[in-house]
């Protein structure tokens, strides 16, 4: 058993930083109305002099403009559990410790690496997500919780390494219950191995079991005990602006932050996401749903943050926004989509589906899609839309505008047709031989000017007596004056009031 | 003589002619109408280019120009995207013709987004062949789309109303329909060579 430890010393303010893109003197102040202390300081203020625990009346006088947020624990809490869900990608086994993370990496190091190389993925995300930490690892995870307060990077593999490690740490940075490292320190015991070297009787009859027990912990005498951590199963992230906005240009910062780390939590849960929503919460609880959704499960970030943008784009703000809530209620399995090796297609190529998603950010869920043939032999109800391979429904078929049509009920249409095929002897063309025209109408119009000539024809239609729409209808090709090759239809045994139905294109 | 010529691009701007015509070699994007390939200098549609197809009128045969070509292409598993077509293509008609719908993206868009949407298929690469109806396109947005069918190596096909013809255009090839007193098709600029002077005759099928 090996176990990491992230230490977050700035979670609090790292939180705040990242959805500010602009720098200054910052500090988070904590405490009640009238003895308000600095919690949390960025670089700025600190170089301007303020420092953590100075009251804030005291950094008024020393400086004159500089940001005071609240200490807000409850973000802070969100943060916490956001990084174990990014931490969750590492490790099955994730805990939250005070200002920390700790996983089990010994059985991770078999998929990813040995610990540099888990240790540089770590870094790398959490820099990503532009959260400061510091790294250890450890045979138990309190003892790298200590490690990692002393040190950035270490690593200790083995339970031998680790008393040795243990042996030099000071008794103030052990992370022991405060009361017993207070009288340690009083006692003249200043180095945990001082202490480990003590009779364990006459430590459990001066200070409890509770000592012994979280001494026996560290080294792995006792299991570690900590609860494990589960990703939830919604992805909830909430931000709130600094100031009200009102173009949508200056919400694309925000998104791109929420995009980025929705990608990593799917990540983590190797999943992805179908169909989210950003909230704009404006003033009074009043808010304004923008919903995104996707034809497949995906978690790639820019792809995530160009359809979240694209379907802002749409977006009319009625009043100015607040804050900005992602919610993704469905997530999942992702799968990634498959290349051919030999893809003919040029290198940079973008693939069919995000081309897909791409537009329909922009023009609409429904305006991409592919046309099939139902069994439906009347022409305006021949041929459906269908998005991707599933049809999308009768609701979405421009052909069958007539409530109470759909695929279903064509499927029993067929099923009555073949079965009283006998009764129905009629003197009407395969369709299969039959011309068909490169363009349909909607709906058939009249055709206008001269009379056309008939080149082909006639091709009757006696139809769709099962559902009220019938049809008899005899189809003719003919030309039009102006040399159009039209697909035209009139009442049985006529050649006038011609209607268009479609084109010879 | 002050310059010296080389045969081959006398030949190829087709200002000499040749007592017995040499046959044309198949290009890399054969129509699939034999006269058609044989005047068109790269022996069928420019590849990765734009073409633009004028029309006085729909339902001409604009279609049947280029359907040969979306049947190879689709029977070869590539995707075409139909951007803002003016009717439903029908699918047991564009079945006889050959085309896999399978692979037949219709994309739907006002007429303001139609320029984007070809070009964003034609620069994504994964379209073999891009038809568009573009309502409003001047000489910029013609540009964008010849330069983002080259990117992306894909067929542009742009089909516009008759009256544009006076508008200089950017497309690799412009062809211009005529229906009557026949149906035929005229070369009005092909890039790599001259405009034959003759219109293509378009043989109509028997229906």
């Amino acid at each position: 058993m090996s176990w990491a430890c992230i230490v977050l010393p700035h979670l609090a303010l790292d939180g705040v930083l990242r959805r500010r893109p602009a720098s200054g003197p910052l500090v988070l102040v904590d405490g009640p109305a009238n003895a308000r202390h600095i919690v949390a300081a960025n670089r700025e203020a600190r170089e301007a002099g303020l420092h953590v625990g100075q009251r804030l009346s005291a950094a008024q006088a020393l400086l004159t403009r500089f940001d005071a947020l609240p200490y807000d624990r409850d973000a802070v809490a969100r943060w916490h559990r956001f990084l174990a869900a990014v931490a969750y990608r590492y490790s099955a086994e994730v805990s939250l410790l005070p200002q920390a993370i700790v996983l089990e990496v010994g059985r991770s190091m078999g998929l990813f690496g040995p610990w540099p190389r888990l240790a540089s993925m770590l870094r790398a995300d959490l820099s990503a997500l532009g959260f400061r930490h510091r790294l250890a690892a450890a045979p138990t995870p309190h003892a790298a919780h200590v490690l990692a307060g002393l040190a950035d990077g270490t690593a200790v593999l083995t339970p031998d390494a680790l008393r040795r490690a243990l042996h030099d740490v000071p008794i103030s940075k052990s992370r022991l219950p405060a009361e017993a490292v207070a009288s340690l320190s009083g006692m003249g015991i200043r180095s945990l191995g001082r202490l480990l070297a003590l009779p364990r009787d006459g430590l459990r009859r001066r200070f409890g079991g509770e000592l012994l027990a979280a001494l026996d912990r560290l080294t792995g005498e006792l299991p570690a005990g900590l609860a494990a951590y589960r990703p939830p199963d919604v992805f909830d992230l909430r931000i709130e602006l600094t100031h009200e906005v009102e173009n949508l240009a200056s919400l694309v910062f925000p998104l791109r932050r929420m995009t980025g780390d929705l990608a990593a939590y799917l990540a983590g849960r190797d999943g992805g996401v179908q169909r989210f929503t950003l909230h704009l919460e404006h003033r009074e609880g009043r808010a304004t749903d923008v919903p995104v959704g996707l034809l497949s499960p995906e978690r790639e970030p820019d792809m995530l943050f160009e359809l979240a943008r694209g379907r802002l784009d749409q977006v009319q703000l009625p009043e100015p926004v607040l804050a900005m809530r992602l919610i993704a209620r469905e997530l999942p399995p992702f799968v990634p989509a498959g290349r051919d090796l030999f893809d003919e297609r040029p290198a940079n190529a973008l693939p069919l589906e995000q081309l897909r998603e791409r537009l329909r950010a922009r023009l609409g869920d429904h305006a991409v899609h592919q046309l099939d043939s139902t069994t439906d032999p009347r022409p305006e109800r021949a041929q459906a839309m269908a998005c991707g391979n599933d049809f999308c429904g009768s609701g979405f078929s421009r052909d069958a505008l007539e409530p109470g049509l759909g695929s279903g009920d064509s499927g029993l249409a067929k099923a009555k047709a073949s079965r009283l095929k006998p009764l129905l002897q009629k003197p009407v063309l395969q369709q299969a031989d039959a011309p068909r025209p490169t363009w349909l109408l909607d709906r058939p119009i009249p055709l206008r000017g001269a009379a056309p000539r008939i080149l082909a024809g006639p091709e009757r239609l006696e139809t769709g007596w099962w559902d009220g729409g019938e049809v008899c209808r005899d189809y003719y090709v003919v030309e039009t004056s102006l040399g159009q090759h039209a697909w035209a239809f009139c009442a049985p045994g006529e050649q006038d009031g011609w209607m268009l139905h479609g084109w010879f294109a | 003589m002050a310059a010296v010529v080389a045969l081959s691009t006398l030949l190829d701007a087709r200002q000499v002619w040749r007592g017995r015509a040499a046959p044309a070699p198949l290009g890399e994007q054969p129509t699939g109408w034999a006269a058609l390939d044989e005047v068109l200098p790269s022996g069928g549609w420019p590849p990765a280019a734009l073409s633009e197809i004028l029309l006085p009128v729909d339902g001409l045969g604009e279609l049947r120009l280029v359907l040969p070509s979306l049947a190879r292409l689709t029977r070869a598993g590539r995707t075409v995207a139909v951007v803002a077509p003016p009717y439903l293509p029908c699918v047991a008609g564009w079945r006889q013709q050959g085309v896999d719908m399978r692979r037949v993206e219709i994309i739907t868009a006002a007429d303001g987004d139609v320029a984007w949407a070809m070009e964003q298929c034609l620069r994504s690469g994964s379209c073999a062949a891009v038809l568009a109806w573009p309502r409003q396109a001047d000489d910029r947005t013609l540009r964008r789309l010849q330069v983002a069918a080259d990117h992306g190596q894909a067929l542009a096909f742009a089909f516009r109303d008759r009256k544009h013809l006076a508008q200089a255009s950017p497309a690799a090839l412009r062809l211009e329909l005529d229906a009557v007193p026949r149906a035929q098709v005229w070369v009005r600029k092909c890039r790599g060579g001259a405009a034959p002077a003759q219109p293509v005759p378009l043989p109509r099928a028997a229906h």
